[in-house]
């Protein structure tokens, strides 16, 4: 497929444009943010309290100490995006393993591996999440791996799928024919062509991997170092009453987030996956 | 039956062997992790606790032992709250499933009457605006939602309470009581329902679509029944199937919301227990709990499949 079709196939679903669009927000947000809106979203700035619009210096007004609101959505946008890109890119490297060798080497290998895929699979993923963070402290690094461990089943699932069937293909066949040593058979003819779901199911992948580090530092089991959008949520809560404000904003910047990259997976779906769509 | 039940089995059993891994690798001894910092427990409790584990034998040795404690439901002691784990845990494990069953039944309703209607009207403005009400309940975290429910129904409003679990001091009788409690639960199991609602929603839609194109509910509408009698007695029948199977499904994920939702509205379930295990730095707790929520995913998933065979009696004949 060119790109050009994948464009037009793309396109035709509207709401995926918008998500896109929501996307590209949150990602210029967090790498230029910064430098349009240069704060410390831990600096009190101001006056406490400080409703939005309330003084156009802070837009978005000011929490219980004073620190300004738009400071730390930028701040969060950049946390969120690289927690749930680097969580998604380790469960998606971890998945494509355990699924390639399952599928590739199918039999006790394949029995084995599946067996822990449902194991994993079991666990409910909040609360894994929330132990492996507690007992191997909060940081970026640990909350990602933890992230990492709960989502590769339904990756490593799919590609074991998709390598199944591909390996009965002519294709794959003649290039066992001419003497290609499997490595090379899986890297360079098999894999390439079990892309394209993959990409979708990481797209949702990164949109849960944000809700779960927002509901993990609204708990307060977020980094102690960064601000993230679910930190925000669970410091307004104190003030709930008073200035609800302060736990609204960072929630419907978490809710657009994941709303745009639901939709892009949507619409990456349509665009990938054509034989659906004619169904 | 039997393959199923070696399955469970054999799921929590790899569930325990984790947990033993998780302990073996987090930084320190296994001791300092079961019994918490900041020298928290007695040091006859931790010498007792270096034995019980046998820190000093072979590591298979000291797993084997781990599980044999287990399948006698020893799973240690909370010295934060006196307790065996274990009963801690039972004795917690009341709240969250009545907050689990009310959402599920809120869900399954809501999911129901409007996926019933999108189909109904398909194409219109109601289905757009269940469509686009779904895709908002899936990109909304559940916290954030029982928070904003909490701004508008228990401090504007003042209709609902919006923490606890009853009424703390009142004195009356076992009816006033349930209607209490009645009362307590509205907004947390509604805003843990609502994302389970938007699933269901969206696959009762679908499977009604499908199920209304087939031949026997063309013959019963051929017949002269009405569409409620059709709906009811044909169509739903069919259509509930795969909201069944969703329900095993996402066991594990409503487990998990049940944990922030009842820490938002400080219901007494495991998920505010393992909320405060988490800052008691309480290992052993939050361990026990991870065990048993998986014990309670693959309970789940057998009832189920039980539940499926009575639904469709071919399944249990194929």
């Amino acid at each position: 497929m060119t790109e050009r079709t994948f464009w037009r196939r793309y396109r035709r679903n509207r709401a995926a444009v918008l998500g896109l669009a929501l996307f590209a927000l949150v990602v210029f947000t967090a790498i230029f943010g910064w430098l349009l809106y240069p704060s410390d979203p831990w600096a009190p700035v101001t006056r406490p309290f400080l409703w939005p619009g309330e003084r156009t210096a802070f837009p978005l007004g000011s929490d219980s100490m004073g620190r300004d609101v738009l400071a730390g959505l930028i701040h969060g946008a950049y946390v969120s995006l690289l927690i749930g890109l680097a969580a998604t890119a380790a469960a998606v490297g971890l998945g494509v393993t355990i699924g390639t060798i399952a599928g590739y080497a199918r039999g006790r290998t394949d029995d084995a591996l599946m067996r822990l895929t449902e194991v994993f699979q079991t666990i409910p993923n909040f609360i894994f999440v929330l132990v492996l963070v507690a007992i191997f402290k909060p940081s970026i690094r640990t909350i990602v791996l933890a992230i990492a461990t709960v989502s590769w089943p339904p990756i490593a699932r799919l590609v074991r799928a998709e390598f199944l069937s591909l390996r009965e293909r002519s294709f794959v066949q003649s290039c066992v024919a001419i003497g290609m040593t499997d490595v090379r058979i899986m890297w360079t003819q098999i894999l390439p062509n079990c892309l394209a779901p993959v990409i979708i199911v990481a797209s949702i992948l990164v949109a849960t991997a944000i809700l779960v580090e927002a509901g993990l530092s609204f708990l307060g089991l977020g980094d102690p170092n960064v601000m993230t959008w679910g930190k925000m949520i669970g410091d307004g809560r104190d003030s709930l009453r008073t200035a609800w404000y302060l736990s609204a904003i960072p929630g419907v910047a978490i809710v657009l987030t994941v709303l745009g990259l639901s939709l892009v997976g949507e619409g990456l779906n349509d665009a990938l996956n054509p034989r659906l769509k004619d169904l | 039956m039997a393959r199923r039940l070696a399955q469970a089995l054999f799921i929590v059993v790899c569930t325990a062997i984790i947990n033993f891994t998780i302990v073996h690798l987090a930084p320190g001894d296994a001791v300092d992790v079961l019994a918490g910092e900041a020298g928290a427990a007695d040091p006859g409790y931790v010498a007792g606790l270096r034995a019980s584990f046998g820190l000093d034998k072979p590591l298979y040795e000291q797993l084997g032992r781990y599980i044999w404690n287990l399948a006698h439901l020893q799973m240690g002691h909370s010295f934060r709250y006196n307790m065996p784990v274990f009963s801690l845990i039972v004795q917690r494990l009341g709240p969250t499933l009545l907050l689990m069953v009310a959402s599920l039944g809120v869900a399954f309703v809501g999911g129901i009457v409007l996926g019933v209607t999108a189909s109904r009207n398909m194409r219109s403005m109601t289905d757009n605006l269940i469509s686009v009400l779904a895709l908002l309940a899936y990109a909304t975290p559940l916290f954030w939602l029982g928070l904003m429910l909490i701004v508008v129904f228990t401090l504007k409003l003042n209709l609902l309470p919006g923490g606890g679990m009853y009424t703390i001091g009142a004195t009356a009788g076992p009816l006033s009581h349930v209607l209490d409690v009645a009362r307590h639960l509205v907004l947390p199991a509604i805003t843990l329902s609502l994302f389970y609602m938007a699933t269901y929603a969206r696959l009762m839609r679908a499977s009604m679509l499908e199920v209304s194109r087939v031949d026997y509910v063309r013959t019963a509408h051929a017949k002269g029944l009405s569409d409620g009698i059709v709906l009811y007695k044909h169509v739903l029948p069919n259509a509930i199937l795969p909201m069944v199977t969703l329900l095993g499904v996402q066991a594990g994920s409503l487990l998990g919301g049940a944990v922030v939702v009842e820490v938002v509205f400080g219901w007494p379930g495991l998920g505010r227990l393992a909320f405060e295990a988490v800052f008691q730095r309480d290992s052993n707790l939050l361990l026990g709990i991870l065990l048993l929520s998986s014990c309670l995913v693959v309970a789940v998933n057998i009832l189920v499949d039980l539940l499926y065979t009575w639904l469709d009696p071919r399944i249990a004949r194929g």
